[in-house]
């Protein structure tokens, strides 16, 4: 299946769908790594939409980008629990192994509270991370 | 052949609960996939009929099976001090029965409190509600029941139940486990709603950050549809905006669009989700529901707690706490006796510092305020807030001044934007503990030197100058933003002034 014709797969998979647009954006950032100004278009067209009102959307949510980042991914909790539980001692070390290979994303809140510090790497979850163990976590990607 | 109980909650798995299970299996034994206790310092926490060690690695795997590993036993968990200190209600099942088997739900109550209000007048089971002085659990605390009724009696050919499930308070997990551990609850709590207010539909909006409740949920809900229907339950997952946690935000979220804070009125329970009457409760809110509409449910419900804020809170400790985890109790208990006497304090071993109750948007508070009794009122009237019931812990190498310019950096970076004071004003507040910390401005930037800025000052500000512009700008928010992200960013900041300035310094 080429790109167009998953994106036609996607948007049929929704058609029926009340608010589709989120739903549509999540399948498109997991299928092609983003939303670009092409996919924003053709969803646009699909419901309606103007590509601004598409747009706006995209930019306004952190989970959407406008381009890919093949790069591995790690999620590193930046909270009030985690911090509380020292991640902010980490980040530095956290920063030197990923160098450029690695992208360190900070989120807010992995609900982990009270086994910080935490990350999320895919669909899984680190608790009580120290440097030694979140730098193997960072090699590991 | 043994059975042994492993939770397959999200935090459990983060501490390594996989590998144990697998060890286990690998022994020989039979293994059961729970939910969590909540005593989340010891998880992995492994159940032997009853008897409970953790925290488990599976190098201890073999000692176990073995009937040894004395030093990580606690004995019969039932009987731990941290579970029976609590009263369970929401939580009565956690740790006992298999998230995901409607066979286990149905033994422990499962059903009956819909089967028995659905055999009620929707104004019946709205009364009964209203009688158990049941108040949102989501931070604001309105009277769960007035808003189902305002729904119920709203005229409409269509109404929505909304789930706000949105949880991104840091210290809050009580959501995720109650999605994860007993999914089925939630579900009933929705479908007794939906009849109360007359809904077909409903939606659970859930952050994209969980995604094991996203996939339990789910699966819940599929093997649940039989005894809903015709009520119909979608989850909506969210894309990592903290502000789409409000309401209003929420439902332009489902509707597909930005999530931007709507002016109210409307409120939401006449104009919500697509322009229809729509109650939007958090989790805990539509889960404490099926207790209330057991029989007798009510009754009991509103005789635990004080004044207004009656019933059980699941509290959640977090931060930099030796015993964190869920503790679910009457409200009116003192935050000292939860910090100190159930959480055992720091986890390093050092004095608390602060503890900021409510999430993100709450205050600091420090030890001197400890017998505060959990109660919003009470809260209220100290300049805090119980919010969804998270405590974070901090020790004393806590830093206030950097915990208050983050509060302003975490309201830029969620801020949605529509209002003035939340969107510019949060940046200007990071900038000016900035300038606090550092003595004040000795003179006027750049811009403001620029010709044409006719009223801009064209000298610097002293400290005290700059505290008191903070002050302005504190009140601003405070009463100018559209929503609690930018009107309770002061709560932390003042706080962190208030009780500890020399940080500022």
């Amino acid at each position: 299946m080429n790109r167009a014709e998953r994106l036609a797969a996607i948007l049929a998979d929704f058609a029926k769908v009340e608010g589709a647009l989120l739903p549509i954006l999540h399948e498109v950032q997991a299928a092609f790594g983003c939303v670009d100004a092409e996919a924003e278009a053709t969803i646009a067209a699909a419901l309606n939409l103007a590509r601004a009102e598409v747009h706006g959307v995209v930019s306004f949510y952190h989970d959407f980008s406008a381009a890919p980042d093949p790069r591995p991914c790690l999620e590193l909790c930046g909270a009030e629990a985690c911090q509380a539980r020292g991640v902010n001692a980490l980040l530095a070390a956290a920063r030197q192994a990923a160098g450029e290979r690695v992208r360190v994303k900070t989120v807010y809140c992995l609900g982990v509270c009270s086994a910080g510090p935490a990350a999320r790497t895919g669909d899984r979850l680190h608790a009580r991370l120290d440097e030694e163990t979140l730098v193997n976590l960072v090699n590991a990607l | 052949m043994t059975t042994v109980r492993i939770s397959d909650d999200a935090l459990a798995l983060a501490c390594g609960a996989e590998a144990v299970a697998a060890a286990f299996a690998a022994a020989g034994c039979t293994v059961e996939r729970v939910s969590s206790w909540g005593m989340h310092w010891l998880e992995p926490l492994v159940e032997i009929n009853g008897v409970g060690w953790g925290p488990v690695s599976p190098a201890r795997v073999g000692e176990i099976v073995a009937g040894g590993a004395d030093d990580i036993c606690i004995g019969p968990i039932a009987a731990h001090p941290f579970i029976i200190g609590q009263q369970r209600l929401t939580f009565a099942r956690a740790g006992k029965t298999r998230p995901l088997s409607l066979e286990d739900f149905a033994a422990s109550g499962g059903w009956s409190a819909l089967t028995r209000a659905r055999a009620m007048a929707p104004a019946t089971v709205i009364g009964e509600v209203l009688a158990s002085g049941l108040r949102g659990r989501g931070g604001a605390g309105f009277p769960a029941g007035i808003k189902w009724r305002t729904v119920a009696e709203a005229p409409a050919s269509h109404k929505f139940v909304v789930c706000n499930a949105d949880e991104g308070d840091s210290a809050t997990f009580a959501d995720r486990m109650l999605m994860e551990g007993d999914p089925f609850q939630l579900i009933e709590g929705m479908a007794i709603c939906a009849h109360a207010v007359g809904a077909a539909r409903g939606y659970v909006y859930m952050r994209s950050e969980y995604p094991h409740a996203i996939a339990k949920l789910k699966a819940a809900i599929a093997l649940a549809a039989e005894h809903i229907a015709p009520f119909e339950i979608e989850v909506r997952v969210g894309a990592g905006a903290y502000v789409c946690g409000e309401e209003t935000a929420l439902l332009n979220s489902i509707e597909g669009k930005r999530g931007e804070v709507r002016a109210k009125p409307p409120l939401p329970a006449l104009e919500g989700l697509f322009g229809c009457p729509t109650v939007v409760n958090n989790v805990l809110t539509l889960a404490a529901v099926p207790h209330i509409l057991s029989e007798g449910g009510a009754a009991l419900y509103a005789r635990l707690g004080v004044d207004r804020s009656k019933g059980t809170m699941p509290i959640q400790l977090a931060g930099n706490i030796r015993h964190g985890g869920l503790y679910e109790t009457a409200f009116g208990i003192s935050l000292g006796d939860l910090v100190n006497r159930i959480g055992g304090g720091t986890a390093s071993g050092r004095p608390v510092k602060a503890v900021q109750v409510g999430g993100p948007l709450g205050a600091y508070v420090p030890p001197s305020q400890f017998d505060l009794p959990f109660d919003y009122e009470a809260f209220a009237g100290a300049d805090a807030l119980i919010g969804h019931g998270g405590i974070c812990v901090f020790d004393d190498s806590a830093d206030l001044a950097a915990l208050a310019r983050f509060a302003f950096e975490f309201c830029a970076a969620e801020s949605c934007g529509k209002c003035t004071p939340c969107r510019i004003g949060s940046t200007r507040g990071v900038e000016l503990i900035d300038r606090i910390r550092v003595g004040g401005k000795p003179q006027a930037d750049a811009v403001e030197r620029l010709p044409q800025m006719h009223n801009a000052r064209k000298a610097g500000r002293s400290r005290e100058e700059e505290l008191a512009l903070l002050d302005d700008l504190l009140e601003a928010m405070q009463f100018g933003s559209l929503c609690a992200l930018g009107s309770f960013t002061p709560y932390p900041v003042r706080s962190a002034l208030k009780h500890w300035p020399e940080d500022f310094a």
